[in-house]
């Protein structure tokens, strides 16, 4: 879509960017209030990693992109309803 | 020095019955190690342990290898011993999978020394030099030695193994029968504990992990085609007929060097592949 007109993305940006837009695929089969609670959870957790992460530090970013796929892939299942988080202390774990 | 503990103990101010006097020397020499631990002939029992460390709630630190020192006198006699007594006792953030402590889980699996092994039944090794753990090689870490097995269980998920039969029970609600013989076949195999000690020394799995099975997949594939019981036998055989999720195997048989259960998944491969040559059963 932006690819044309945006900077040139590297890999690792677009398999972040197509994780999040595959997030955003799947909130659309939850029902209406879970879906924008989905979507507003992911938004913020994909944003706030944004800011934080040293966009050279590829071994976390990778291996968030495979706690999100992971994530993803439970969130796809019929019998997943939504999603919540919890906040304990400084770090936030992400409950599907 | 033993005996030096032994005797305070008998001669402290508890005199008790002999089963009690038993007990309270066990309670003494243990904390009186403890307390004797920084004096002489202590050195020659220290042992480093050098552990791979990655924690991904610290997202600045690189992975790195960390030194812990812990003497062998007291701590049991396998690898299992010495991590639980290092995250007990040392750094209790350490982290790593156990269950059983006795090899049927397949839980503790990690590289000890540049071999893959389960911590529970690898000794700690005799020379005194530095003992190195680290994840299962080419496994993406989790945290510390805990590695992500899904690819793994996919693998394992995907050749299906649980009986499929086309033809009903001989005698329904019971168990199928099955001779001595054919049950004798399934030995080398039903062993595995699905531990990926052999997977991940597989050099041909390092290059394909995605397409190729693996050993521990493949010697589970070729259970089913020998069980006497399951009649999907061909269809089985075709399902792994592939270039790459069989016939990566270029007999390396670090795989059987691996298993810490003594199998041999190359050998259970061959089997494959020669029933595939020969066009079925």
């Amino acid at each position: 879509m932006g690819a044309s007109s945006g900077p040139r993305l590297s890999g690792i940006q677009k398999q972040v960017l197509s994780l999040y837009r595959e997030f955003l695929r799947v909130a659309r089969l939850k029902s209406g209030e879970d879906r924008c609670q989905i979507e507003s959870i992911v938004s913020a957790e994909f944003h706030r990693n944004s800011n934080k992460i040293d966009r050279k530090n590829f071994i976390y970013i990778e291996y968030l992109l495979r706690r999100g796929k992971k994530q993803l892939e439970q969130l796809k299942s019929r019998d997943i309803v939504g999603l919540s988080t919890l906040n304990v202390g400084s770090s936030q774990p992400k409950k599907t | 020095m033993a005996s030096g503990l032994i005797r305070r103990a008998i001669s402290g101010p508890k005199v008790a019955p002999a089963a009690r006097l038993v007990a309270t020397r066990l309670h003494a020499s243990e904390t009186e190690t403890q307390k004797a631990e920084p004096k002489a002939s202590e050195s020659k029992n220290m042992r480093k342990f050098q552990i791979y460390r990655w924690n991904p709630d610290q997202p600045s630190e690189k992975p790195k290898l960390e030194d812990y020192e812990i003497n062998l006198k007291d701590c049991g006699p396998m690898v299992l011993d010495a991590l639980i007594k290092i995250k007990n006792e040392i750094d209790p953030t350490l982290t790593f999978r156990r269950s059983c402590r006795e090899g049927i889980c397949g839980s503790c699996a990690m590289n000890i020394d540049g071999c893959n092994g389960l911590a529970c039944l690898t000794k700690i090794p005799a020379s005194a030099t530095d003992t190195m753990i680290t994840p299962l090689p080419h496994m993406y870490v989790v945290k510390d030695l805990v590695v992500d097995m899904t690819n793994f269980y996919n693998q394992y998920k995907s050749i299906e193994p649980w009986l499929k039969r086309k033809s009903p029970s001989p005698n329904p609600g019971k168990e199928i029968p099955q001779s001595k013989k054919d049950r004798a076949k399934l030995d080398g195999m039903y062993e595995c504990i699905l531990c990926a000690c052999c997977s991940t020394s597989c050099p041909s799995y390092w290059w394909n992990p995605e397409s190729y099975l693996g050993p521990a997949a493949l010697l589970h594939a070729n259970r089913w085609i020998v069980d006497s019981r399951d009649e999907y036998t061909n269809e089985r055989l075709e399902a792994i007929n592939d270039e790459f999720k069989l016939y990566r195997c270029h007999t390396i048989l670090n795989c059987a060097r691996a298993c810490p259960k003594g199998l041999n998944p190359g050998k259970q491969i061959q089997n494959i592949k020669g029933l595939q040559s020969r066009g079925g059963v």
